[in-house]
């Protein structure tokens, strides 16, 4: 099952995280956030690991880390650019931005910058809707954006 | 310090309040998000700063508070004791601040609120339209309170409610005054509070669950945001007394990871709680126990349903299940388990406090109390309201929303989010509230209230919240995984000029197997949007299939934009900004653009100073 020659990661590493929690099926999506908080991904050894410790199937690791968005398998780049895609936003033409931002970055949404440096996303409502349209650039909230502010907030970086 | 009786409860409180002088000078920043995002950490800095470097320290109170609710405004602060309110507040404006208000008590003219109807000048929050019309009862202590100190709850009365229902009250005295309240469902379905504590309570079974829904995923809809990061004690007290009632010892709040200020805030308030022994063994010596503990969420939409939320808490993908066996008699870890949202728990303690009757005395003959609903989209006054029941959309619009912004045109109004539907204005004086919505096809929802002008295409919001919920159907069911990819199919096509006027009967049909035939709530609701818009603008649709034409503008496939020669004064901002190279020109002299390259991207339309490109 698992390609031999890819392993890097210590499954083992992420034992404090586990621990933190009491290795508690409940708190399986805790243990997963916190890990990917740390590795800005989840490490296929780790959902492995995680499963053996809490005593679940590892079909149910994957199958909760492929469930929720939050979660990502593939590593993310170094800048997290979110763009809010709520009704709130769309209404004041977050679509225009989000464009504009795959133009920038020459990625589309989900998608990693060759050089690992931005990973954009967009999201369902991020609850700022005053603020429309909102891009979030790592944890900063950036509002009333424009297709013309975006190229600005991209060099800032 | 653990408090095990209501005498050193009261001690407690009155020890706070008598150590806080009310004409003592405070200084109040809204730390909210809105307020966050334009400034306020900036602004709360330089008032430390500049407090400490006029030695003022020791004598004015400065707090960071939660959200005050006109976000459009932010950074607010407001200066105490005369409660002087500014608005878009910047680092610079401080030192003013200081010098003008805090050491000569004089107002600062220039950051107050001007009335754009009258031009007046308003100096305190209650003269602001804005607020005038509100009722905020579970929102207006965030001015007050500190999220992080335990104190500011105390000193405003917290826990004292809890107080009374363990001293005071049988646990079915509690449930029958909630029943009495009238207090219903605020995450959008609307059931009696009071009668879904009382079946948790008669269902079989030793060990009970108490939840609360702070899965705020609804698009447009920030209110339980706020209340938790504002006042997460309120939360917890209401919490407590529906575990008293209920008979549980154990509690979950279920808060979207997004919101990691409503996370951290949550999470210390549970900590200073239990601290004092408001939470966890024997809670104020009355023998009850009861603990809380927080998940995050993983940013599914679905998990906002309460059997998908609970199998989320058990560490399973968030897929719901078929009720035939409800939740309060087998819900998480297949145990008897109460589920409430945000603003249903901070309603309680107000209920036990001011009494059943007083809280029905508010709002319609079958909705009672207030709603908080977040004011969004093409309105002057964006922000979050809370209003009573029966208020009619145009007040809430008009009155405290201050209108459409451009003095453009109201087209509709859409509530309930994904499930809810789209409002037009011809039925702007309907009363708000549960059964008025949903007669016209939309619903209360948590409280997401979007505005929507004469730009806005319906056709293409109808065609957006299908793709949400597309994107967010857990794929469990087919009607709902197959309907919405087919309605969302159709709906896609209409907006790209391929529709076909067949198209709309079978969007019906897709529409009404959606609701009879889905597992749970997204998708028997999940057609609302359609079918309201499709009910109120038809004409919208025809217009799309059969003339090919978006009247809003908004659809890219059946627009295009062009340059008005006359207008257009060569300044060449467009041609600059354009990103397919469409647009060409000479410095001063008109420029052309060029429809073949064109992807209606639309920046040339937002950047022209001139009103030069012409959409159509």
């Amino acid at each position: 099952m698992r390609k031999k020659n890819q392993t890097t990661f210590e499954g083992s590493r992420v034992d404090p995280i586990i621990d933190k929690y009491n290795a508690e099926q409940g708190s399986l999506i805790s243990i997963l956030q916190d890990i990917q908080a740390e590795y800005r991904y989840l490490p296929r050894e780790a959902l492995e690991h995680v499963a053996r410790r809490l005593n679940i199937p590892v079909v149910q690791a994957f199958g909760v880390a492929t469930f929720f968005r939050a979660f990502t398998l593939e590593p993310r780049g170094r800048q997290l650019i979110h763009v809010c895609m709520g009704t709130a936003c769309h209404v004041r033409g977050s679509q225009n931005v989000l464009e504009e931002v795959e133009r920038k970055l020459e990625i589309k949404a989900g998608g990693t910058t060759p050089d690992g440096e931005y990973t954009l996303e967009t999201v369902n409502c991020v609850g700022a809707c005053a603020l429309g349209p909102v891009v979030i650039r790592n944890e900063e909230y950036l509002s009333h954006m424009t297709p013309t502010k975006v190229s600005g907030l991209l060099k800032k970086v | 310090m653990r408090i095990s009786s209501v005498k050193e409860l009261d001690e407690l409180r009155r020890e706070i309040q008598d150590s806080r002088d009310p004409d003592r000078p405070r200084i109040t920043v809204c730390g909210g998000t809105g307020c966050s995002a334009t400034g306020c950490k900036g602004v709360a800095g330089m008032l430390r700063v500049g407090l400490k470097s006029r030695e003022l320290e020791g004598r004015v109170d400065l707090s960071v508070t939660g959200c005050h609710g006109f976000c459009e405004c932010g950074p607010i602060v407001i200066v105490y004791p005369q409660g002087i309110f500014y608005q878009r507040v910047t680092p610079e404006d401080v030192d003013e601040i200081i010098t003008e208000t805090i050491e000569h008590g004089k107002p600062v003219e220039r950051l107050l609120y001007r009335d754009p109807v009258t031009g007046e000048k308003k100096i305190h929050e209650t003269d602001i339209p804005f607020y005038q019309k509100q009722m905020r009862l579970t929102i207006g202590n965030n001015t007050a309170i500190d999220p992080a100190s335990i104190s500011d709850y105390l000193a405003t009365g917290g826990y004292s409610a809890l107080a009374k229902v363990l001293y005071g009250m049988a646990p079915e005295a509690v449930i029958e005054e909630i029943k009495r309240s009238g207090l219903r469902g605020r995450g959008g379905g609307g059931f009696p509070t009071g009668v879904k504590w009382e079946s948790t309570r008669n269902a079989p079974g030793d060990i009970k669950y108490v939840i609360c829904n702070a899965d705020e995923g609804d698009p447009g809809a920030y209110m339980d945001r706020s209340i938790l990061e504002g006042n997460p004690h309120s939360v917890l007290e209401g919490m407590i007394i529906g575990a008293y009632a209920i008979g549980s010892h154990e509690g979950y709040v279920y808060v979207r990871n997004e919101y990691p200020l409503a996370v951290a805030n949550t999470a210390t308030a549970i900590q200073q709680a239990r601290e004092l022994g408001l939470l966890g063994e024997d809670i104020l010596g009355s023998g009850f126990s009861f603990d809380i503990r927080i998940n995050r969420g993983g940013g599914a939409f679905v998990c906002g349903e309460s059997t998908a939320l609970m199998a989320s808490l058990e560490g399973k993908p968030g897929e719901p299940r078929a009720k035939y066996i409800h939740t309060s008699e087998k819900g998480l870890w297949d145990m008897p388990s109460n589920l409430n949202n945000v603003e249903t728990w901070a309603n309680v303690p107000l209920i036990i406090n001011r009494g059943s009757q007083w809280y029905s005395r508010i709002g319609t003959e079958s909705s009672k109390g207030t709603k908080v609903f977040s004011l969004v989209g093409k309105i002057n006054n964006t922000g979050l309201v809370e209003v009573p029941m029966g208020i009619t959309l145009r007040e809430i619009i008009f009155d405290i929303g201050g209108g459409i912004p451009g003095g453009r045109r109201l087209k509709a109004v859409q509530t309930g989010g994904p499930s809810g539907g789209c409002i037009p204005e011809a039925l702007i004086d309907l009363p708000v509230d549960y059964e008025r919505l949903a007669e016209v096809g939309s619903m209360m929802g948590s409280g997401g209230m979007i505005v929507m002008d004469e730009n806005t295409c319906m056709v293409d919001i109808a065609r957006y919240f299908t793709s949400f919920l597309q994107e967010e159907s857990c794929g469990k069911c087919v009607p709902c995984r197959e309907g919405l990819f087919r309605l969302g199919e159709i709906l896609t096509d209409i907006t790209q000029g391929r529709g076909r006027m067949e198209d709309l009967p079978i969007i019906e049909d897709l529409s009404e197997m959606l609701k009879d035939a889905s597992l749970c709530g997204l998708g028997t609701t999940a057609a609302n949007p359609v079918m309201s818009t499709l009910n109120y603008f038809r004409d919208e649709y025809v217009a799309h299939i059969r003339d090919g034409k978006c009247p809003a503008g908004v659809c890219r496939e059946l627009i295009a934009f062009r340059i008005d020669r006359e207008k257009c004064t060569g300044c060449g901002v467009c041609m600059k900004n354009c990103p397919s190279g469409a647009i060409t020109g000479e410095k001063k002299q008109t420029h052309v653009l060029n429809t073949e390259r064109c992807t209606k991207c639309g920046i040339c339309y937002d950047s022209c100073r001139f009103d030069a490109v012409k959409k159509e």
